[in-house]
């Protein structure tokens, strides 16, 4: 089947992908039967209910907050190039891409990106803030039943007064950047695909 | 200086030998079996007891305390000498401890020996694998970074048994090889590759002792220090087989057998890793119901992990492994399930006896090394085994890692394994292994001794004394040491699902979606069967958070007693602590749904006026005790006594308002700042006794700041009126929360917040010159309070120490007694005109605060409810402005921190109910300040 799925793949394709993305050819073809394996309906692009379709996803906390961040802005398809877009934001950072930095734009797997991916999530209104009410939103997604509005508005309280440096009770990109910035996000949101 | 100390502990050490020549020899510390001396010598001692005959008035009853006083004087010994060591910041900085107690062994030694002779001393095996390396391995299991541990498992596992029989091999071989060559000992095969296995294994307490000073990246410590514990299976295994293959001779050894020995090591290891993990599922049940009986919660733990270790002795198991997976396992629900206090002891006492044992170890193998008759030197040997253990050590350090970096995230890179390389210590065990060995068997003993502790001298001196320049030198990265703020935990959980999530969409089965299958099942079953149900049903989080603000609060006390200048503290997790957040309903409920310990940032900011708060409330309450016969006495005359001391009292008013005005002023603005304390007040109402003055600070937040814009309109003066009104306000609110406990019963001891609010009236309203407060214009204005803080206080503690020292009558007898709800009570029909005073005459305000409380003081022998009349209207007064004016006030500014909370709720109404019908219990409590 992989080879199946590396054939409706053209070579141009997959060049693109590799530049845009630093995937190596290997990793691009065998993310690409998986995303074919995921498109039941054939199209060539995913549709939420594809993604929906993965059982872990289901029980996933953020799980439909993560298939949202796979498809742009006001669309409901996806095609592997936007596919292969979102998972790059997690492919490791490698030494010889750190110098190559400067040069060559951003690469999608660097710190502000993964980041900023990981902003995205909360920030449902795309305002560039996370306020309370979607912080308090992720945290009840995140911690399930077990805990009381009151204890969890205390905890996005905290959140928020612990980054919030310009006292507009909201947290910025520029703020949830400075809150993690001892964080080794490069690690942290990174997974390791297969060669 | 520090070789005196040395040597005083070295006679102390040597006073300590003469004595045990009393006893029998070697008893200290040495439990094993190998002490024949031991009865006869002891028998002797007691006839010559007990041959003298007739009663002596003091006994020398040495041989009955011997042995626990040999075992304390050890203890304290080795305990005098890390003091010592730590004397010398330099010293410590450039050596770490270990090679000082090296050292110190070494002194002692010398000193025994060349006094005694024989060397009585040993580090001796039984009781280094019975007693020292539990404690150090059971402490390491415990407080093991799990999550680290098991996301650089992979690793670990491989340098552990890989990298260890690579080693082990390679050095057995190679010394065979050089023996072949002639130029060392003669010894068989076997020998050398029994000798090379226990020299091979990575020691953990050596890597412990020299890897916390260093402070290297975590990842880094995580793989040498997991690789020391966990090669145990591996070192025990290659021991045993080889022990056995030396016994019956290297001819007889058959292929069967080494298969044996391959079953053995998964035996071993994976023998020793269920036994730990089963008994810490008991542990961890254990410990579920133990509610009862928090005392011996500790007792629990201690025991449970060191029958882990005994048990997989017992069974000839991996015993470190057996320890280290308990405590790895069985530390998340324990924690969870045992108390705070518990928690504490736990983390101590293993430090201690780890810290004790580890201590113990080195001194003991700086005396073993002194006695020359226990081994045998060979030049080539020890230069032959240095030097294999150091190349190949290094070899499979960098053949292992290129292979792991093929699948590592983060690639290990050079530094890393030059570090991993050098940090290869090897330690106390190869010693005690070695020193186990049959010299019937084993005819080289004496020359591997000599070898071992060279090698370990060396690894632990040299390595140890160089790995920090080294480390400092190539600039690896260190920890930091830093414990995450709330922003870092939610965010990193976010991390955690948004990859497992990204590997289910990416069709891979890795470790993010192995983690969170392991997490699910956790939550499912096992939490469900090791935890308590209250504990159970928390969430992690929120658990975290609570933990957040525990250190939090810690570390603010710690940071202690300056707590004025709080201002300039700044906590590490709190990034920005300058901008607070409008209050928020948080604490409200957190008051009212109980958590348990909630403490806030803020509220912990609040300590420092706390404290001061309190210490003016005892003082109060002394004063009040102490003179209180005396007042009344005085009460009753006091018309007649008025009259003279009219004018001086006037003063002294005059003063002490002037005076209140400025702390009130202070105190709200100061409170202000810090809106969300009442939900702390349970949290440190639990920790700490005192914690009421607290309460009335978040009382009046919430009630104060909705009025406090108003008032500022109006009059500048106001600021301390809000207070006055906040606690009104309080006394008020109790009502609302009747199931914390009855306001009566509880006056200013009330530990519940719910009884708390009257207790904020006593804090500040039973200052005496309450009743005037409003009425002075403050003299310190809101910014000018921010800054003046401390001096003021004092200030302000001293004049009014300095007053109440008077015997002034004016220093009311406290609320604190019994008196105090009969004063509720006679003031009972004295209120309603109060009351309707206040409706009315709203206007009367400033003017008329001033005067009317302190004349009715001093006039009526009933003068307290008088005051208390007084005060009423007053609040009254002042509420006035805010009933009249319902406008809300302006959002933003800091000092209205209570704005938000006044929004909620009209506070008007509020206010108004609680001017009108005071709560009986808490009644007093506010008029307490006011009396005289």
């Amino acid at each position: 089947m992989g080879s199946r799925a590396s054939s409706l793949l053209r070579e141009e394709d997959i060049e693109e992908i590799k530049k845009e993305t630093g995937f190596s050819h290997s990793q691009i073809t065998r993310l690409y039967s998986r995303f074919h394996s995921l498109d039941k309906g054939e199209n060539g692009a995913l549709s939420r209910e594809d993604f929906q379709r993965i059982p872990e996803l289901a029980i996933n906390p953020l799980g439909d907050r993560i298939i949202n961040a796979f498809f742009p802005e006001g669309e409901d398809q996806v095609n592997f190039r936007g596919f292969m877009r979102t998972l790059a934001h997690f492919r490791p950072v490698e030494d010889n891409e750190k110098n190559k930095d400067l040069t060559s734009g951003e690469p999608l797997n660097s710190r502000t990106n993964k980041l900023h991916f990981a902003f995205q999530l909360y920030d449902l209104d795309r305002d560039d803030k996370i306020s309370r009410d979607e912080l308090l939103q992720v945290l009840r997604m995140m911690v399930g039943v077990n805990i009381s509005d009151e204890q969890l508005g205390s905890i996005a309280d905290r959140t928020i007064q612990e980054a919030d440096t310009n006292g507009d009770m909201c947290i910025s990109f520029s703020e949830f950047t400075k809150v993690l910035e001892k964080v080794d996000v490069e690690q942290k949101m990174s997974i390791r695909f297969l060669h | 200086m520090l070789n005196f100390f040395v040597l005083l502990v070295a006679h102390v050490y040597f006073f300590l030998i003469q004595l045990k020549a009393y006893g029998h020899p070697g008893i200290a510390l040495a439990r094993s079996a190998e002490e024949p001396a031991a009865p006869s010598t002891e028998d002797g001692e007691s006839s010559h007891q007990h041959g003298g005959g007739g009663y002596r008035i003091v006994q020398w009853e040495w041989s009955y305390v011997q042995t626990p006083y040999i075992i304390a004087s050890w203890l304290l010994v080795a305990s005098v000498a890390k003091i010592l060591f730590h004397f010398s910041q330099r010293f410590t900085t450039a050596v770490p401890e270990s090679c000082m107690l090296i050292l110190l062994g070494l002194v002692l030694g010398a000193v025994v020996l060349i006094a005694s002779k024989k060397q009585p001393y040993q580090l001796d095996p039984g009781l280094f694998f019975l007693f020292l390396l539990p404690t150090i391995v059971g402490d390491a299991g415990y407080f093991m970074p799990a999550r680290l541990f098991f996301d650089n498992l992979g690793a670990i596992l491989l340098y552990a048994v890989v990298g260890t029989l690579w080693n082990a091999f390679c050095t057995g071989f190679c010394l065979y090889g050089v023996k072949m060559a002639g130029v060392i000992v003669n010894a068989g095969l076997m020998d050398f590759l029994l000798f090379g296995a226990l020299i091979s294994a990575v020691d953990p307490v050596a890597v412990l002792a020299v890897f916390e000073e260093v402070h290297v990246n975590e990842t880094l410590f995580i793989i040498v220090f997991g690789e020391s514990l966990v090669n145990d299976a591996v070192t025990v295994v290659l021991y045993k087989v080889y022990i056995s293959f030396v016994e019956v001779g290297p001819g007889n050894v058959h292929t069967a057998d080494y298969f044996k020995g391959i079953a053995s090591f998964l035996i071993v290891s994976i023998g020793g890793t269920l036994v730990g993990l089963i008994f810490a599922v008991i542990l961890a049940f254990v410990t579920r119901f133990t509610k009862k009986v928090r005392i011996i919660e500790p007792l629990f733990v201690f025991l449970l992990v060191y029958l882990a270790y005994l048990t997989a002795e017992l069974f000839s198991l991996s015993a470190i492994l057996s320890m280290t997976f308990c405590g790895i396992g069985c530390k998340k629900y324990v924690e969870a399930n045992i108390s705070q206090k518990s928690r504490t002891t736990v983390k101590y006492t293993m430090k201690t006896l780890a810290s004790i044992a580890e201590t113990i170890i080195f001194i003991f193998l700086g005396i073993s090394a002194v006695d020359k008759s226990k081994w045998a030197w060979d030049t080539g040997l020890v230069v032959s085994t240095l030097i294999f253990i150091l190349v190949f050590r290094a070899m499979g350090v960098v053949g292992q890692t290129w292979f792991l970096n093929w699948f590592r995230l983060v690639p290990l890179d050079k530094i890393d394994q030059v570090v991993m390389s050098y940090g290869g210590l090897r330690g106390a065990v190869a010693f005690a292994l070695v020193v186990l060995l049959d010299k019937e068997q084993v005819k080289a003993k004496d020359y591997f001794v000599a070898t071992t502790i060279v090698v370990v001298f060396f690894t632990v001196m040299f390595q140890g004394l160089t790995i920090k320049p080294l480390v400092k030198w190539l600039k690896v990265p260190r920890s930091t040491n830093r414990k995450p703020t709330i922003n870092e935990e939610i965010h990193e959980r976010a991390f955690d699902h948004i990859l497992t999530a990204v590997e289910d969409i990416a069709g891979l089965n890795g470790y993010h979606h192995w983690r969170d299958k392991w997490e699910q099942f956790d939550k499912n079953y096992l939490s469900k069967l090791l935890l308590r149900k209250s504990v159970y049903h928390k969430s992690e989080l929120w658990e975290a958070y609570q933990k957040i603000n525990i250190r939090d609060a810690i570390s603010v006390i710690d940071q202690g007693g300056n707590v004025l200048t709080s201002a300039r503290l700044s906590l590490p997790s709190m990034a920005s602590r300058t901008s607070f957040p409008e209050v928020t309903n948080v604490t409200n409920y957190l008051r009212e749904n109980g958590s348990g310990v909630c403490l806030d940032l803020q509220v912990i900011d609040t300590v420092p006026g706390a404290k001061i708060e309190e210490e003016l409330e005892t003082h109060h309450v002394l004063a009040g005790n102490l003179y209180k016969p005396r007042r009344r006495y005085q009460s009753h005359y006091s018309r007649h006594f008025m009259t003279v001391g009219e004018k001086e009292r006037q003063d002294r008013e005059v003063f002490q308002r002037n005076m209140h005005n400025r702390l009130e002023s202070f105190k709200s603005t100061r409170y202000k700042r810090h809106k969300k304390d009442r939900s702390q007040k349970k949290a440190i109402a639990q920790n700490y006794t005192n914690d009421k003055p607290r309460r009335n600070v978040s009382w009046q937040d919430k009630a104060v700041v909705p009025v406090a814009p108003e008032e500022d309109k109006h009059d500048p003066s106001e600021p301390d009126k809000d207070d006055d009104v906040g606690i009104t306000f309080v006394a008020r609110k109790a009502p609302e929360t009747p199931k914390e406990r009855p306001k009566s019963a509880a006056l200013d001891v009330c530990q519940s917040p719910v009884a708390a609010p009257p207790s904020p009236t006593c804090g500040e309203k039973n200052l005496p010159w309450k009743s005037g407060v409003g009425s002075l214009p403050p003299c310190v204005s809101v910014e000018a309070t921010k800054i003046i803080p401390i001096d003021l206080q004092q200030a302000w503690n001293q004049s009014i120490s300095s007053l109440e020292s008077l015997a002034s009558p004016p220093a009311p007898p406290e609320p604190q007694h019994p008196r105090v709800s009969a004063l509720s009570r006679l003031g009972g029909p004295l209120r309603t005109p109060a009351k309707g005073k206040s409706s009315g005459g709203g206007g009367a305000g400033s003017g008329s605060n001033t005067g009317s409380p302190s004349s009715g003081q001093f006039k009526f022998p009933t003068g307290k409810e008088e005051e208390e009349e007084g005060a009423l209207s007053q609040q009254q007064q002042e509420m006035q402005p805010l009933m009249s004016s319902l406008r809300p006030p302006p959002p933003p500014p800091p000092p209205p921190a209570a704005q938000s909370a006044g929004k909620r709720r009209n506070p008007c109404v509020y206010l108004r109910s609680l001017v009108t019908v005071p709560p009986s219990g808490a009644e007093p409590q506010s008029r307490r300040p006011t009396q005289l």
